[in-house]
């Protein structure tokens, strides 16, 4: 099963890795905020993940790790 | 097991660019080769001028920070000194390469140095806060050309790969892309291609990726990629402009 880990304090809430996600798994916490004042991204249902790795592929500031 | 990390050759520090600026993920791909050609305890880079002035704090091999525009120069004797020991690339910008560094960029190409450039096209200058570079697209707004750059005025936008694709030196020669997941694989072929022709001896490479500055040009991440897939892609199309070892094959 695939697993995401994210370095939420890196994230700058960019969304690049939402528009990537083909399952359309992740989203910017609406009731988070990191050490850089932005909203981080996070997944909202880690056992649909597939873990192709599109988001981190897609990332510029290497948030995410992906296990699978 | 894990799929996908931060690379060994990329330090473990925030990089400084803004949200959603493409250099971080050619940063990432440059560190990746560098890890899967196992050369980090070889590797020179060259920093340059420009928004990717600070990339010597980014990545763990050694680095040296150029005069605005001369990095290919400096590239030149870091690579000369020691050719068979360093493995020497150079990441600049538009500003510093196609600018004020244009002749040394065309130099290096036609004296066909053995050395690797990353250069970055994102058409604007992005850390002096987005005015017109050699690269920018005719109409297009900026700081500097607020009804949009007037190709009467201001001459056309210069192609890198096509005009350097006329010298008889260069080895390698390659646009790409980083506007989507394919276009990132595709963008990291093409450097490990780059950084390999060096390993081997063969020559100058340069691989241009297109890149975005959603800052100055004043959309969100997601629509800058989308701007250039409709704008910058139609001007400066990708592809192999110069591969001299396969035409000898």
């Amino acid at each position: 099963m695939a697993k995401l880990t994210f370095k939420t304090d890196k994230c700058k809430g960019c969304g690049l890795c939402i528009d990537a996600c083909p399952k359309k798994l992740l989203r910017l916490a609406p009731d988070k905020i990191n050490i850089k004042g932005h909203h981080p991204v996070e997944i909202t249902n880690q056992d649909e993940c597939i873990g192709c790795a599109f988001c981190a592929t897609m990332c510029p500031d290497c948030v995410i790790k992906v296990e699978r | 097991m894990v799929v996908f990390d931060k690379p060994k050759a990329l330090a473990d520090v925030s990089m400084h660019y803004c949200p959603g600026c493409t250099h971080g993920i050619v940063h990432r791909l440059v560190a990746e080769v560098i890890d899967e050609l196992g050369i980090e305890g070889k590797t020179i880079g060259v920093a340059p001028v420009g928004c990717s002035v600070m990339a010597y704090n980014y990545f763990n091999c050694d680095m040296i920070e150029a005069a605005h525009g001369r990095a290919p120069a400096v590239a030149t004797g870091v690579k000369r000194a020691n050719p068979s020991e360093h493995i020497v690339f150079t990441y600049q910008g538009d500003g510093d390469l196609a600018s004020i560094g244009m002749a040394e960029t065309v130099h290096a190409a036609a004296r066909n140095e053995n050395i690797t450039i990353i250069f970055i096209n994102n058409a604007i200058y992005g850390m002096t806060g987005g005015q017109m570079a050699p690269t920018s697209l005719p109409g297009q707004v900026t700081q500097t050309s607020p009804y949009g750059r007037d190709v009467n005025h201001c001459g056309y936008p210069i192609r890198v790969c096509e005009m350097l694709s006329e010298l008889e030196g260069p080895e390698y020669l390659e646009r790409v892309t980083v506007n989507n997941v394919k276009n990132v694989n595709k963008a990291k072929k093409a450097i490990k291609k780059a950084f390999q022709n060096q390993i081997d001896g063969k020559g100058f490479s340069l691989i241009e990726v297109v890149s975005t500055c959603p800052t100055n040009w004043g959309m969100t991440p997601a629509n800058a990629l989308k701007w250039l897939d409709e704008n910058m892609l139609p001007y400066y199309p990708l592809g192999v402009y110069k591969d001299r070892s396969a035409k000898e094959e």
